[in-house]
């Protein structure tokens, strides 16, 4: 019974259970969902489709873990995708040979440093000039996509080039490269965070930046780290998804992704009020709104309502996480509970 | 915070110049939001500079006609970002207003009943948010953030593609005009964001709840502390949002004629950027109505400047306001070090 209500109380609980339910209801509907097949030596399947969708999410999920647990916010992820689809697909396209490997490296560092310089950007404005971060970011949310459509031109960039088409479609040891890289990326973030003190550092941050000036933290270095290391994920997660399409669409490329992001951080047990962060907690939150969207598609529902079932889904996890809900069910608990526990005066 | 005493000063440095000299020393917490009139002369004075039929009272009124749905938006919103909180919403509600609008008017609902409806939505939504802030105290970035999706996929249940509304009333609301014919006019559109404004005005400078609203901002446990009705008025300003989000959506409709899913995407926004210039703090508890306006008309010159630049492309609108809403959040906040 104790460890009925471990398991029940634990934070990922509700999360782990709505994507189990997604997951069930589509092997329900469609059978095959849950095989996985050997093709031309690639995996095939359900799972590893959810994989390969959730790695552009999952990217820039985890930067925006890290900067909401500095108290922090980045809705500048979507532009900063569209600005690295851009820079690096204007760059191959521009290249004599579009397709060698050298070209396409070239392109990927511009964009990895006019990621740093964004995020060093957002970083400044929060750490030095001290505006909150929703408006620090709203700035380059709004004349990001301006920008990446003056880097375009206007026009739809398209080029044809197989290495960086590789970043989205190709396959490693039988693996979606896009999933692998994302792993990697969370395994060296939970690494870097967990395995050092960094991680406390920034959750002490994220609790209080001046207490922890004060006890020898460099609050305002870590708070512009995060920035930056946001917007080189979202950059990372900019090159996927061009890759996708192998076209650099100012409009389109990471629309709404930042909302996206925070709802799977929140889905995930991260509260936006700072001080605490589960990596863990993302990948769960991420995997339940990719399944998500696969899962409306597979069971016939037409896509235009995607955005209900993630109110529907968001809203319950909301309020069976809130403070209220969680009160009222131990209070009930406690209740029924054989030797109640002793109520303070 | 005497914040009647506040906007008589505001009134007085804006409307009436001859007054000011009176008093020199302007209180800090209407630098932000002169510095907004500033910029909104010098663009009008820049733009009557360079272009012909700039500063005709054409371009001037269609100015706030073709920006009335934001105006409307912009003031809710001022209610909700003064207690501290976001709306993340209104753009999905402004969409769901019009599709229920013209949903409602193409299956034979009269126009008596169908404008009502297209407002009272937004605020069903604005009270559901306000119910999901206080009562189960989820942040307002996440409620609103969930209402918005909620709002947008009801959207395409109600209309799955865009619907024409052929409605007279409507047809006669987007026609009418009163004044001349190339002097200032003004249109049923633009008549109602103006009474919003001044109810809007009157609300918050002149009755306990406005004055509750700035309180909230200040400190919502002092407030509390104070015996102010917290709770009531944080799940209003949310209902408020909502309505202005729904009467948004009405003007809208009447603009474009048509319901479609797909409105107002992004409009948040913009409106979130209007009352941030307008000099309002994201923080809460300081800033001023009249500002959020300004911070739209602001808004909408820049879009205005661009097309009789002719040349410009229309990404140059994004950079520009992100540029603008830079030097506001700088200016701002090196204002608030001063004081402190």
């Amino acid at each position: 019974m104790n460890a009925l209500q471990t398991v029940v109380r634990h934070r990922l609980f509700w999360p782990l259970v709505a994507l189990l339910v997604l997951v069930v209801a589509s092997a329900l509907k469609s059978p095959t969902f849950l095989e996985i097949t050997v093709r031309d030596g690639h995996l095939f399947g359900g799972p590893i489709d959810i994989l390969r969708r959730s790695s552009v999410l999952l990217l820039v999920a985890l930067g925006m873990t890290l900067v909401i647990a500095t108290r922090g916010i980045d809705l500048s992820v979507g532009a900063v995708m569209a600005i690295a689809g851009a820079v690096a697909l204007t760059q191959i396209a521009a290249a004599p040979d579009p397709g060698s490997l050298t070209t396409v490296v070239s392109a990927i560092g511009a964009a990895l440093v006019i990621a740093l310089l964004i995020g060093l950007f957002n970083g400044f404005l929060v750490a030095v000039v001290g505006i909150q971060p929703i408006i620090a970011t709203l700035v380059l949310m709004t004349a990001g996509r301006g920008i990446a459509m003056l880097i375009t031109g206007g026009n739809i960039t398209t080029v044809t080039s197989q290495p960086f088409k590789t970043l989205a479609s190709g396959y490693w040891l039988s693996l979606p490269v896009a999933a692998l890289i994302a792993g990697a990326f969370f395994v060296a973030t939970a690494l870097v965070t967990r395995r050092t003190a960094l991680g406390v550092l920034i959750e002490s941050v994220g609790i209080n930046p001046s207490a922890s000036r004060l006890a020898g933290v460099r609050a305002r270095t870590i708070i512009w780290t995060v920035y930056v290391v946001c917007a080189l994920f979202a950059c990372v997660a900019g090159f996927i998804r061009s890759a996708d399409t192998m076209a650099a669409d100012a409009n389109n490329i990471g629309l709404f992704i930042e909302l996206d992001a925070i709802l799977a951080v929140v889905i995930g047990g991260t509260s936006l009020a700072g001080g605490k962060f589960s990596l863990t907690g993302t990948l769960v939150g991420t995997l339940v709104i990719t399944t998500l969207t696969l899962s409306i598609t597979i069971l016939g529902i037409p896509a235009n309502a995607v955005s209900l079932f993630k109110a529907l889904v968001v809203i319950a996890v909301c309020l069976l996480q809130s403070p209220v809900v969680q009160h009222r069910m131990r209070a009930r608990r406690r209740r029924t509970a054989p030797v109640p526990v002793e109520v303070p005066a | 915070m005497a914040t009647d005493q506040l906007t008589h000063e505001v009134r007085g440095a804006t409307a009436t110049g001859g007054r000011t000299s009176r008093r020199w020393r302007l209180d800090d917490r209407y630098l932000p939001v002169l510095g907004t009139l500033v910029v909104l002369v010098a663009m009008l004075a820049i733009g009557g500079s360079r272009y012909e039929n700039f500063l005709t009272g054409r371009v001037l009124a269609n100015l706030l006609i073709n920006n009335s749905f934001l105006v409307v938006l912009a003031v809710g919103m001022t209610f909700v970002i003064l207690t501290g909180g976001i709306d993340l919403s209104v753009g999905a509600v402004v969409a769901l207003s019009t599709c229920v609008s013209a949903w409602m008017l193409t299956h034979g609902w009269p126009a008596v009943v169908a404008i009502p409806a297209a407002v009272l939505v937004g605020t069903v939504i604005g009270l559901a948010v306000g119910v999901m802030v206080h009562v189960f105290e989820i942040q307002p970035f996440i409620a609103t953030l969930a209402a918005m999706f909620l709002a947008r996929g009801l959207c395409y249940l109600v209309a799955p593609e865009s619907i024409p509304i052929t409605d007279p009333t409507i047809v006669a609301l987007a026609r009418t005009r009163w004044g001349t014919e190339d002097g200032l006019v003004l249109t049923p559109s633009g008549l109602i964001a103006l009474v919003v404004v001044a109810a809007a005005f009157v609300l918050l400078h002149y009755t306990r709840f406005g004055r509750t609203v700035y309180a909230i901002g200040g400190g919502e446990q002092s407030a509390r502390l104070m015996g102010l009705p917290v709770a009531r008025t944080k799940v209003l300003v949310y209902v408020i949002s909502g309505t202005c989000a729904g009467l948004g959506g009405l003007l809208f409709s009447i603009f474009s004629r048509s319901g479609y899913a797909l409105t107002g995407v992004g409009m948040e926004l913009d409106a979130i950027a209007a009352v941030v210039i307008g000099g309002t703090l994201l923080t809460g508890g300081s800033g001023f109505v009249l500002g959020s306006v300004l911070g739209v008309l602001v808004l909408g010159l820049i879009q205005t400047a661009i097309t009789f630049e002719g040349t410009l492309s229309s990404w140059w609108t994004k950079i520009v306001i992100g540029g603008l809403l830079l030097v506001f959040v700088v200016l701002q906040r090196l204002l608030a070090l001063r004081r402190t």
